[in-house]
């Protein structure tokens, strides 16, 4: 057997034994959410008592409903050991109506630090300031990325950009405002990069675009970006790397939502097209592709399929929950010996229009 | 031939992109080339330095950049241009073969549009001469001059011509290449199945001499096509009412939309509207129909119905045939469902009262055919009682044509804006009242087809004074 093979075999043991643990958690009076503690009463069945590996939760359970998260209040989410503790309430869409919410407490914290180490700190040097250019609010992204830049013993400034108001401009054809939104925010970005020192950005992908097309990044004292929020494909990629950051200014493209935390990337480059990887962190959170018409199947490797994340951690118990995106399977990497998501873009895109916004 | 990749073009120089699309043979299916495909950055990045594009026209006289032109135009017509990026060659008869079988266009088709842009390029000091009302050259060169007994000086209005081009047919083309010789650079995302004929056209000026930073070809999506066309600083854009509406108020852009092209015969001489029957005809199904400058609709006084079974008569029996055929008169659809849209809009309208299609009678059979795996639509011609019906006033990129009844003083007011409208009347009164009207771009006096051009006479725009303006000057005598 060789190394990769045993050290999948081992993180898959890892991932059963923490499986074990959170499903026990979540479902025992003592310290489990009352939602999931209902959820089973009606259920009919005892998850504490009966799974006994990750692959019981793909077997026994169904997909999580994210419309639960906007139908019921916050409170219910709250594990028993919690109670006492106030929460964190993060978001996610709410274009238009109620948004989902996801209540919290450390579990960003664990994330990011653990994803620091993997920063290179000549591209991300420590001590010294990053910026955020993208949706802060209600988004647990804006606490995370200045917890990430803490922990590096960096401060951070941030420039706000509201992607729902962006979406509704774009639905409803204003383009010319969608523009001007954008101009705006990248005004405030460049005032802030002409005015103090930054070594570090975290945006989307337009809107770094959009910043190098108003200012020379290198100059401006940029030494890495860490970048996500909407579709990369592989030229897209190629372009930001090789065009945007001129192979100079380290890339570091991340893949992550309020539900799953953030899962990190292998490397990549002209050698395997500019296909991004990414794997979740796992055990908290497992994401894996399957069949869209037979979700309980994974899709062969190197195969398109839908994106399903479960996560896993003493906060939050969430079983399968089908993502709006789709993305290759990619067997594990060295670093991390699980399954893989390339080329991750919204579900359906090749039939459908779908509107990511210019953010 | 190995299945060639067209790379895009930043500047002249190849860039292949890690997104390909396939053009396919319209029958088969088959991959004829893999095109990249850019994201809008690429553009936006390049033409932040499109400066070097137009600097490097700029070290040529415009008498230079026409010889070059004329090169060109020889090696388009006659030579092997490179067409993949791993240096493929495209022989004429390739070119002819490749882009019928990806366009739909038969053979002769092709060739007649080849022979156009030939004659457009052969011909670019005339078409110059047209395009500036006789400015002489070495003015243009100069930016200012003396001409007619006056100082008269030009400066150009844009760095770039941007080009958002069709593929319905190979010689639009041709409206941009004067660009070249007026030393503007060209910026192009072409049409998703006619890549083949800006690609050949740009190889052919490159091998001619011209500098190739003048070329920018982007292959892109939706976004690229929006950045192309509104940062050039001009740019012509080809598409159908809902794709250009959006630019409709913009004078920095030229729409190339619906031709809505009409053949108007006046009381005067509809009594012979027999002899030109076949010029009629011809005005609305040569090139297969699909030129904004085919005749959409035939306007008449009377005898409309005649008129009608006359035409249908004549080409109802249109049948496709073979691409090789010298004899092809229809061109299939290198996207199937246009034609069964089409099809099925024409069908749809004729359930309203007040026409009648006059050619399903002479047609033996149903308006589309598919014919060796290729989806064609037969030669369509409907009676219209008058304008308000809504099959009188429409144009389909297939032989499509109306004949409406209207009182000769009533046309002009009934017939809504028309490309080229050829009046066959010697009345002088109504003559003039023609030649008044603003709602006519081209207008031909006499029985002459509506597909005839004179590349003296700028239709569509005059792309002169589209790329520059003219300054008022004062300069102190030595």
């Amino acid at each position: 057997m060789s190394n990769l093979d045993q050290n999948i075999q081992e993180a898959k043991a890892q991932l059963d034994a923490h499986t074990v643990e959170v499903v026990k958690w979540h479902f025992s009076p003592d310290t489990g959410s009352p939602f999931w503690l209902d959820w089973a009463n009606k259920a009919g069945w005892n998850p504490a008592e009966e799974i006994s590996c990750f692959d019981d939760i793909i077997n026994k359970f169904p997909h999580f409903q994210d419309e639960w998260l906007r139908d019921m209040p916050n409170e219910i989410w709250r594990p028993k050991a919690y109670e006492g503790k106030p929460f964190s309430i993060f978001e996610t869409g709410g274009t238009t109506g109620m948004p989902k919410q996801r209540i919290g407490w450390e579990d960003y914290k664990i994330d990011y630090s653990e994803f620091s180490e993997t920063l290179n700190d000549n591209h991300f040097p420590r001590d010294h300031y990053w910026m955020m250019v993208g949706p802060t609010g209600p988004r647990r992204l804006r606490l995370s990325i200045e917890h990430l830049a803490n922990v590096r013993g960096c401060s951070t400034y941030f420039v706000d950009l509201d992607p729902r108001w962006v979406k509704r401009l774009i639905a409803g054809k204003q383009f010319d405002q969608a523009r001007a939104y954008m101009d705006h925010v990248i005004d405030q970005a460049v005032t802030i990069l002409k005015n103090r020192k930054v070594s570090a950005l975290f945006t989307t992908p337009k809107l770094l675009e959009a910043l190098a097309d108003r200012m020379d990044l290198i100059k401006a004292g940029i030494k890495g970006v860490f970048c996500g929020g909407t579709t990369m494909d592989k030229q897209y990629t190629r372009f930001l790397v090789e065009e945007v950051c001129e192979n100079q200014i380290g890339f570091v493209p991340t893949y992550g939502n309020t539900l799953m935390g953030l899962a990190r990337h292998r490397p990549f480059g002209p050698e395997n097209d500019y296909s991004i990887t990414y794997h979740a962190p796992q055990p908290r959170a497992v994401l894996r592709v399957v069949d869209p018409k037979k979700t309980e199947n994974l899709v062969e490797y190197d195969s398109w399929g839908r994106v399903e994340l479960t996560t896993l951690t003493k906060e939050f118990f969430m079983p399968r929950f089908l993502e709006r995106d789709e993305a290759i399977r990619r067997s594990g990497w060295e670093k991390c010996p699980w399954d893989g998501v390339a080329e991750v873009r919204p579900f359906g895109a090749m039939e459908k229009k779908i509107v990511e916004g210019v953010y | 031939m190995a299945i060639p990749h067209i790379p895009c073009l930043r500047l002249g120089d190849p860039y292949v992109s890690l997104n390909k699309i396939d053009v396919a043979d319209y029958r088969s299916g088959a991959t004829k080339a893999t095109v990249s495909q850019v994201n809008a950055g690429v553009v936006r990045r390049d033409l932040q330095r499109i400066d070097e594009a137009r600097d490097a026209l700029r070290k040529f006289t415009t008498a230079e950049l026409v010889e070059i032109g004329a090169k060109a135009g020889e090696i388009f017509l006659n030579g092997e241009v490179q067409i993949g990026v791993d240096g493929e060659m495209q022989s004429p008869q390739q070119y002819i073969e490749t882009l019928s079988s990806t366009s739909g266009l038969p053979h002769i088709m092709v060739k007649r549009n080849m022979v156009k842009i030939h004659y457009a390029l052969t011909n670019m000091q005339l078409v110059l001469n047209g395009l500036t009302r006789g400015i002489d050259l070495p003015i243009l060169d100069a930016g200012v001059g003396e001409q007619f007994g006056t100082q008269v000086c030009f400066y150009p209005t844009s760095k770039a011509l941007g080009l958002v081009m069709p593929s319905n047919s190979p010689a639009v083309n041709s409206l941009w290449l004067p660009a070249i010789a007026l030393k503007t650079p060209i910026v192009m995302k072409p049409g998703r199945e006619e890549p083949w004929t800006p690609y050949r056209l740009i190889q052919a000026f490159i091998q001619a001499g011209c500098p190739k930073e003048a070329f920018s070809f982007y292959p892109t999506d939706y976004e690229g096509a929006a950045d192309i066309l509104n940062r050039c600083g001009r740019a012509l854009i080809f598409g159908d009412k809902s794709t250009t509406d959006q630019y409709a108020n913009n004078p920095a852009i030229q729409i190339h939309g619906p031709g809505w092209s009409k053949i108007l015969i006046g009381e005067d001489e509809i009594e012979n509207w027999r002899d030109h029957i076949d010029l009629i005809a011809g005005s609305i199904a040569d090139n297969g129909g699909r030129s904004c400058v085919n005749a959409s609709a035939v306007v008449v006084p009377k005898y409309g119905r005649e008129i009608a079974d006359a035409l249908a008569q004549k080409l109802g029996p249109f049948k496709p045939t073979s691409a090789e055929d010298p004899e092809a008169k229809l061109s299939g659809f290198a996207n199937p469902k246009m034609g069964e849209w089409i099809d099925g809009a024409i069908d749809s309208d004729l359930l309203e009262a007040g026409c009648e299609e006059m050619t399903a009678k002479y047609r033996d059979g149903e308006r589309k055919v598919i014919t060796d795996g290729g989806t064609y639509l037969r030669p369509t011609i409907v009676y219209c009682e008058s304008f308000d019906h809504p099959l009188a006033n429409r144009e389909f990129l297939c032989p499509y044509a109306s004949v409406v009844e209207a009182p000769q003083s009533e046309m002009l007011n009934q017939m809504g804006e028309s490309l080229v409208v050829t009046a066959i009347t010697k009345d002088k009164a109504f003559q003039a009242e023609l030649l008044s009207s603003p709602l006519i771009e081209r207008l031909n006096l006499g029985p002459i087809s509506t597909m005839k051009i004179s590349w003296d006479q700028p239709h569509e725009g005059n792309m002169f004074e589209f790329l520059y303006k003219r300054r008022s000057i004062g300069i102190l005598a030595a």
